[in-house]
């Protein structure tokens, strides 16, 4: 047992801090700080930046142009990112669709979109939820009938986040209704300009607009944007979500979260003293930062477990519930510190407005982001559904 | 014992709920938050003809009610159909106390506020205070015969609709003495007054308020100089009553929202309150929203009582309130789904009124910390 990082690992981690320091622009990160909305411009400027250092893609093999960066490495990456606030990488073509493709897609098709995806040329989005399938995913209803050298498809899809931005859409859709759920699935590229593709923003609680619902009537896609075989697309949907969950835990937003959360309460004023003197306040602070010290330890052990080739499992599901509980919490500790700053509507959230906030402590759209951030059990397979995968993996066909 | 409400209040809920479920729907509801004004004066004024400020005031301040449960009954239908309209800022706390303090002449206004023809703010805590009442800042110096106010006042709602601002201010003690506070009637025109608005998250508006060498005849001031603070907590422990009788309120629309949706949503060819990890959460929403009631109960029924008994039930109301409040709104929104993230639909608006209650007049903490003082006592 060792609990320190090696002295590559270290030395990895100076030169991913000092990349940060000189090439993290500080308009971006003053606006993650802050809580601003980014700007489509704003996320292409930062994957411009990891670009041209060869870090956009950590998790890509070096043949296809990644860092190809081990389990260990990546998580020094996302947390030294997440300390120093820098925009989060869009997951959408780096983190979900190139890995389908690297494993799943043809020669031609890897050749044509893996560069795009890193030079920014193109923005893809995701086509996965619909209205009737949320939780369970496999009974979706997006409809793609083949038609000579095309499919022609039909339906609703939605939850599309930053799908605004977006030149490429990839979707799940039913190519075949006569068989079980999951094995009538397809996987299809669609190009977001097709004719009969619509996109209708969807206003969240806190006054932003990051999803959007994405129409198809009658969308003539060709053959050759199917990937893989036609009706495995579910596996290819399973792969990606694996993918999706490498930073489940998000132990460096915690981390950075905790660290404004304290900011905030040092200047932030309760009975004439510092809130954080507060010992009700401080007992809550403390509670949630000896749980996420445990939960950064159980990330690392799954971390170094998957860095030595093992998949993880179960895991991954654990860390979901956990990370997001804590994430939640924080958000929660956030709001309660702002007080009555936490009331106002923070216009600054939402993008292409700067109304400044009224705060004198700078709390930022606090409130906001705990109503935002309740997203975090809801996405990605539900904490609900997390609990069943735990639990059937543990109890198998016992109980 | 008997916990059946008189009569009268039996009336004044049913008229008082059949109104809103008609007149106030989510579409108006929604037109009003995305409006400038963030409030409808069509409303407004035909809540006051239904007599709804006037349940808020005693008979023998001009209204017919004004009791705790008077309060809890009107608040409970405002906070179920989710109404955004200033019945707290305009009637309890600035309205009310002028009915409390207010010389022959000042009491004057509460007709017209009963009528629904004035509208107010109480111009109170500041960006230090947080949630203590006798940490005042701004200050009240006497020049020849007039009062001169400097100071800041932080997120006053209902500022920018106000005629007349109800402002506390020091005349003498230190920052956070008890004593030494006064209230002054500050029309909002007045010379060196500053709002500085902005829309609420829960709907509504704010401002900042700073007054600048405010200079005020002496007869702005609201009772005797320097006594003011008594009369404040009692108004904002009938604020806080309302508050919690809001969130109770808000808590049952919650509840009937995440009921229909357990029963007629269908994932995995089932209706997903099947689901027993669902249906045990709502079965757990249930028990608090059952704890809630009795704590509005509980603080309604003490509101008249002396100070040191009405504010052990008020923190321990509020208390109980913040906790159950958040956890029926975030349960809600989970057991929904995205579908409770969208601003459309109507629990996003009813799980926001919920949580921000708390911020205002004292979160759990604080109420926590002041049950465990006044017990103590």
């Amino acid at each position: 047992m060792d609990l320190s990082y090696s002295d590559t690992e270290r030395a990895f981690r100076t030169e991913v801090e000092q990349f940060l320091t000189q090439n993290l622009p500080a308009e971006l990160s003053e606006k993650v700080r802050s809580g601003r909305a980014l700007t489509k411009a704003n996320h292409e400027r930062w994957h411009a930046i990891l670009n041209a250092q060869g870090w956009l893609a950590p998790n890509w093999p070096k043949e296809f142009g990644g860092a190809e960066w081990n389990a260990v490495q990546r998580h020094l990456f996302e947390e030294a990112c997440a300390r120093a606030h820098a925009p989060r990488i869009v997951p959408f073509g780096l983190s979900m669709l190139g890995p389908v493709l690297q494993k799943f897609g043809s020669k031609a098709q890897q050749e044509h979109w893996l560069p795009r995806i890193l030079s920014g040329q193109d923005w893809w989005c995701q086509g996965y939820s619909e209205p009737g399938a949320g939780s369970d995913l496999a009974s979706l209803q997006t409809s793609a009938v083949r038609d000579g050298a095309h499919y022609v498809v039909n339906g609703q899809k939605t939850w599309t986040t930053l799908g605004q931005h977006a030149n490429m859409i990839f979707c799940l859709v039913r190519t075949d209704k006569s068989v079980k759920q999951q094995e009538g699935i397809s996987f299809l590229l669609i190009d977001m300009a097709t004719p009969g593709i619509e996109v209708r923003p969807i206003v969240l609680l806190d006054g932003g607009a990051e999803v959007n619902e994405v129409w198809f009537t009658d969308v003539r896609v060709p053959v050759e944007n199917l990937v893989g075989e036609e009706n495995k697309g579910w596996t290819y949907a399973k792969y990606l979500l694996t993918h999706e969950r490498t930073n489940i835990a998000g132990v460096g937003f915690s981390q950075a979260g905790l660290a404004a959360v304290k900011r905030l309460a040092r200047s932030e004023m309760a009975g004439g003293r510092p809130l954080i003197e507060n010992p009700h306040f401080a007992a809550r602070l403390a509670q949630v930062e000896i749980d996420l010290m445990a939960m950064s330890t159980t990330n690392l052990r799954i971390v170094s477990r998957a860095a030595a080739g093992q998949a993880p499992g179960v895991e991954s599901s654990m860390l979901k519930v956990k990370g997001t509980i804590i994430r939640q919490e924080i958000n929660d500790l956030a709001r309660r510190a702002a007080g009555v700053y936490a009331m106002p509507f923070a216009s600054e959230a939402v993008e292409g407005t700067n109304d400044p906030l009224p705060d004198p402590n700078g709390a930022g759209p606090v409130a906001g982001q705990y109503f935002n951030n309740r997203k975090l059990s809801i996405f990605g397979g539900s904490n609900e559904i997390q609990r069943e995968i735990i639990a059937k993996t543990t109890l198998g066909g016992r109980a | 014992m008997n916990f059946d409400l008189t009569e009268e209040r039996q009336m004044l809920q049913d008229t008082l709920r059949r109104f809103l479920r008609d007149r106030y729907t989510p579409q108006i509801r929604h037109d009003i938050l995305q409006s400038d004004r963030g409030l409808s004066p069509e409303i407004w004024r035909e809540l006051a003809e239904l007599g709804v400020i006037g349940a808020l005031f005693a008979e023998a301040q001009g209204g017919f009610g004004g009791r705790g449960f008077d309060l809890a009954v009107v608040f409970e239908e405002l906070g179920r159909a989710g109404v955004v309209e200033p019945f707290l800022d305009s009637a309890v706390l600035a309205g009310g106390l002028i009915a409390d303090l207010g010389n022959e002449s000042q009491r004057a206004h509460v007709a017209a506020i009963i009528a629904g023809e004035l509208h107010l703010a109480f111009a109170h805590g500041e960006p230090a205070s947080r949630y203590d009442l006798s940490r005042v800042a701004t200050g009240a110096v006497p020049e020849n015969d007039r009062v001169v106010l400097n100071g800041r006042k932080a997120v006053v709602h209902n500022a920018e609709a106000a005629d007349l601002l109800v402002v506390s201010a020091r005349e003498s003690g230190g920052v956070d003495d008890a004593g030494g506070l006064s209230l002054f009637l500050v029309p909002t025109e007045t010379e060196g007054v500053t709002r500085q608005g902005y829309a609420l998250l829960a709907g509504g508006r704010a401002a900042e308020v700073i007054l600048e060498d405010v200079s005020l005849p002496a007869s702005a001031r609201l009772g005797p100089a320097g006594q003011a603070f008594a009369a404040i907590e009692a108004r904002v422990a009938a604020a806080n009553v309302a508050l919690c009788a809001e969130t109770l309120g808000g808590m049952e629309t919650a509840s009937r929202l995440t009921q229909d949706y357990l029963v007629t949503r269908k994932q995995f060819g089932r209706p997903i309150g099947s689901f027993q990890a669902l249906a045990h959460r709502m079965s757990d929403m249930l028990i608090e929203l059952e704890q809630a009631r009795s704590a509005v109960i509980n603080a309604a029924g003490h509101l008249e009582r002396p100070r040191p008994e009405r504010e052990r039930h008020v923190s321990a109301a509020k208390n109980l309130m913040s906790r159950a409040g958040r956890l029926v709104a975030e349960d809600s929104i989970q057991m929904h789904g995205g579908i409770a993230m969208t601003q459309e639909y109507e629990l996003a608006h009813i799980a926001k009124r919920i949580v921000m209650a708390e911020h205002r007049f004292g979160d759990c903490d604080h109420h926590l910390e002041r049950f465990i003082a006044l017990s103590a006592a």
